[in-house]
């Protein structure tokens, strides 16, 4: 990684990041956060903060296919990685068959939890194309919501499940 | 009568699914303004302190910082949400009362400086004795908090209504009970964020707020600016239930350096600042004493309650009022005496979380209910079924119950879940309980005395015809707002809710609305909402009559086509009526308001609790407890609901869905822990444990048919209602499992487990 020295001293890294298909390249601190790599850099905001700890799931996106939090991830530990974010689940303004499911089924409320639930559920149907309910709710029970108990979000998933 | 409707009583998509579904739906943090400044609060360290000294100056030297302020730079007016007890200032003057008060804010020009900076202020304290619970804090000799409530009695109220010492000798059974409740938090996902700038003496303010008039209305007051000078508005909110109604010192802080330093600011709360700034549940400590005859009929009711109520009012004196308000709701009986001291401690200040004052009082009363039932040898269920309050009644207080399913969804709930076969009869370790609840449909008044409409509505019908856009100040918090109301502007109208628009929830460019609280909006604003169509479709109808020739009265319009009545054949489209409407007269608008009429009886604090129209709910739910664990798993639930017509079917199984979640969360699991000296332990989603998909049982949610007078097409609340029987639902549901009473919330597995083994 390539590095850069500020009058202060301070080291900036020069990281590539595939985000979405496409490339992008910045310099950063090494403590930059990918949470904040993805919204302050890229100005790509569907990726949300409800915590900044790891313990909500808002800021889930896809790196290499596996859902990470990407408030606990640093943006130099993406570096030269594929990453996934809600902005690129659909594709040419056409939805994804979780995408449609969560509107059919009526899985979003105040939808600051859909972003890292949609990117949660992709992943898992991309493994596990016909998951049991039970494989549902373990795979996105690390992603809160506090308004819907889940009951529709499952349903939305294990419908476009069930679909594909 | 409801297969006429073509855009209500359906359960369309939402209005925002797409934007939200996409990530392109931007929330007040995701937004960014050019030479934005962030901002941040500065909290107080320490419990209960004086501030002997606050010195800026090295925070203000270090580059990038543009503005520190305190309480020298802003105005000393005091505030609250309810104007009853206005007892918090900006930044706290001369004394911080719990950990996490407000002290000071910087504004510069990113995150990093900003923390830096605050960790430069030096504030000298000198510290005092603080105190952390209500019932020590009214011992002689407590730590004051403030000069003004003596004894740190914030609110004390008496009620008394008909003859309760007669009633208890009448009773063939008279029995008390004390239940306590804990203190949890509303936990929205998103946490609160503020962006404000200034353009010459006028003020935009961006905010995650629940009422964006309430906002405008105390900015103006505190700040000294007229209302005309603020405009507040939101984009998206992710979820509120009750903790964004209060004005934060993020909106007051936002406003104030964006003045100073002539740049946007934004400020924001990180997750532990939302303990300290949104108001939680108060905890209630509840002695409850009921009579009633050896049928189970209820003479009178005796709550003698106390509240935590933290450091400050905000709508806390509403909380104690709905506490005793709402009890006498659900059961007819004609005698009652509330008593309730809200007391103030240094714990942050405590508020509305869905379901206000209710829901703790509502678990200690459906618990009690079940002991005397058994008592009694009844059926806890039919024992509440002969108690049901009947429609077209009036409650002990004086307030008036039109439509009210709740004996019909008793009786719905005991078949679909089986009662009969499994209350008593399931294996030791697996119960099963029943609780009811129920909320007002809106407040009959405002929070603060005014004579404005509680809601209006402007629909403007664009040139053409092929759009309308419908101007409300509804919040759409998450609820579903913006499609219902969408939905019956349609309705109303004759038109197509896909060709609707919404404009919702600004100051400046939508329509007056006191906000989402109180579960109001789909009554009061869609009340406003529904005139606003029905002007529209008069104006249609009378140029379409115009135009074919034919009397308005034998017109129709229906999902966007004019019809003749006696001949359907007979069309025009609204879209080319409207045109014609548009060319000869200009724009077509449709203007609707609603005030609620006057409403309650004539004691103190009769305003509290009065509302046009009160749903009605019963929740049922099956637990599983490991008796080696004290482990409870809640594995199947239950609700019916009492909610007038329906809009939105989708929608609003979705709110009981979330509200049994919520009330389910706060009967096992969520509790904020404090230490000895008041500061916050579990200021995190994870130690403060919301329930994952995982805890989530399937939930049966059904419907009973009322339609109430007082609401447009019969409607009712759901959002809040259906979160006050969990608790109490859950309770008895435990004690049928283990045969031993937790007396305190929330049900965790070690208070189960001893239980357990004290009763072995
Ligand atoms: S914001 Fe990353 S897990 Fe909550
Ligand atoms: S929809 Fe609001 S947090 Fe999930």
């Amino acid at each position: 990684m390539q590095v850069v020295v500020d009058n202060n001293g301070i080291k900036r890294y020069l990281v590539t990041l595939n985000i979405n298909g496409d490339s992008y390249t910045r310099v950063i601190k090494a403590n930059t956060l990918l949470v904040k790599f993805l919204r302050e850099e890229i100005d790509l905001t569907g990726t949300k903060k409800g915590c900044e700890l790891g313990d909500c799931g808002s800021c889930t996106v896809l790196m290499d296919g596996k859902p990470v939090n990407s408030c606990i991830v640093l943006a130099v530990e993406a570096d030269g990685h594929e990453i996934t974010t809600i902005e690129g689940v659909a594709q040419n303004n056409k939805l994804d068959r979780i995408q449609e499911s969560f509107i059919e089924n009526a899985a979003i409320q105040c939808g600051y939890c859909t972003p890292g639930m949609v990117l949660s559920a992709k992943a898992l149907l991309t493994q596990n194309p016909h998951p049991t309910e039970q494989e549902v709710r373990t795979a996105i029970a690390g992603n809160l919501c506090r308004c819907t108990g889940y009951v529709n979000i499952v349903k939305a998933v294990l419908v476009a499940a069930d679909e594909q | 009568m409801s297969d006429n409707y073509t855009q209500i009583g359906k359960s369309v998509p939402r209005i925002d699914a797409f934007e939200k579904v996409t990530g392109q739906a931007k929330y007040t943090a995701d937004i960014k303004f050019s030479n934005m400044l962030v901002g941040k609060l500065l909290l107080s360290p320490h419990a209960h302190a004086r501030i002997i000294s606050i010195d800026t100056s090295e925070a203000e030297k270090l580059p990038g910082v543009k503005a520190v302020i305190t309480h020298k730079d802003v105005p000393s007016k005091r505030y609250g949400l309810s104007p009853a007890r206005w007892d918090e200032n900006i930044f706290c003057i001369d004394k911080v009362r719990y950990i996490g008060d407000k002290v000071a804010a910087v504004a510069a020009i990113d995150e990093e400086t900003v923390y830096k900076a605050l960790k430069l202020i030096k504030v000298d304290y000198e510290v005092l004795p603080a105190v952390f619970d209500a019932f020590e804090a009214m011992k002689e000799g407590a730590p004051q908090i403030f000069e003004e409530y003596p004894g740190n009695i914030n609110t004390e109220i008496h009620q008394n209504f008909g003859d309760l010492d007669q009633a208890f000798k009448d009773a063939y059974y008279v029995r008390t009970d004390r239940y306590d409740g804990q203190r949890t938090y509303q936990c929205p996902l998103e946490p609160h964020a503020t962006i404000a700038y200034w353009e010459g003496s006028k003020v935009t303010v961006y905010s995650s707020i629940q009422s964006v008039h309430y906002l405008q209305y105390y900015l103006s007051q505190v700040l000294d600016l007229k209302m005309g000078d603020v405009r507040v508005l939101k984009t998206y909110i992710g979820g509120g239930f009750g903790g964004k109604m209060d004005p934060s010192g993020l909106d007051f802080g936002a406003v104030i350096l964006a003045k100073k330093t002539g740049r946007p600011v934004k400020m924001w709360f990180d997750r532990e600042d939302m303990f300290f700034n949104n108001r939680g549940r108060h905890p209630q400590f509840m002695n409850i004493t009921t009579g009633v005859t050896k049928e189970g009929k209820i003479l009178g009711v005796h709550a003698d309650f106390v509240m935590d109520g933290g450091a400050y009012t905000g709508l806390g004196i509403a909380s104690a009022y709905y506490a005793g308000a709402l009890l006498t709701i659900l059961y007819d009986f004609e005698n009652y005496k509330f008593d309730m001291l809200r007391v103030v401690t240094n714990l942050p200040g405590c508020g509305a979380q869905r379901g206000h004052g209710q829901p703790q009082p509502r678990y200690a009363f459906e618990s009690h209910l079940d002991n005397i039932a058994e008592h009694l040898g009844i059926d806890p269920l039919e024992m509440r079924i002969i108690n049901a309050r009947k429609p077209g009644t009036l409650t002990v207080q004086g307030f008036r119950v039109d439509s009210y399913g709740l004996k019909e969804a008793m009786e719905k709930a005991r078949e679909i879940s089986g009662w009969r076969d499994k209350k008593g009869k399931l294996p030791q370790g697996r119960g099963i309980g029943m609780g009811n609840g129920g909320f007002v449909s809106g407040a009959g008044y405002a929070i603060y005395r005014t004579d404005l409409p509680h809601s209006v509505a402007t629909i403007k019908v664009t040139d053409d015809g092929t759009s309308a856009i419908l101007y409300t100040g509804a919040v759409e918090i998450g609820q579903g707002s913006d499609t219902v109301l969408c939905q019956m502007a349609a309705e109303a109208m004759g038109y197509r809710y896909e060709d609707m628009k919404i404009v919702a929830a600004d100051t400046d460019l939508a329509a007056h609305d006191l906000g989402a609280y109180a579960s109001r909006q789909t009554l009061m604003s869609g009340a406003a909402v529904k005139q606003a169509g029905e002007d529209v479709n008069k104006k249609i109808l009378d140029t379409a009559a115009e135009i074919m020739g034919v009397s308005n009265e034998e017109l129709d319009c229906r999902d966007g086509i004019v019809f003749v009545k006696s001949n359907p054949e007979i069309t025009k489209t609204f879209a080319e009526v409207a045109r014609t409407y548009f060319v000869k007269n200009g724009q077509l608008i449709g203007r609707g308001s609603y005030k609620p009429p006057k409403l309650g009886g004539v004691h103190k604090g009769s305003a509290v609790g009065t509302s046009p129209a009160y749903s009605a709910a019963t929740q049922v739910a099956e637990v599983v407890i490991d008796e080696e664990t004290g482990e409870i798993e809640v594995i199947e639930a239950w609700d019916v609901h009492d909610c007038g017509y329906v809009i939105n079917p989708a929608l609003l199984h979705g709110q009981v869905h979330g509200a049994f979640y919520m009330g389910m969360g706060e009967a096992i699991w969520e509790e904020v822990l404090f230490d000895k000296n008041g500061k916050l332990m579990n200021g995190n989603l994870a130690e403060y444990r919301l329930p994952t998909a995982l805890d989530m049982p399937p939930v049966a949610s059904e419907l009973v048919d009322t339609v109430d007078p007082n609401a447009p097409w019969g409607v009712k609340e759901v959002g809040e209602g259906a979160t006050t029987p969990t608790m109490g639902c859950i309770s008895n549901a435990v004690y049928d499992a283990i045969g031993v009473r937790v007396k305190s919330l929330p049900f965790t597995y070690e208070k189960i487990w001893r239980a357990i083994k004290e009763k072995k």
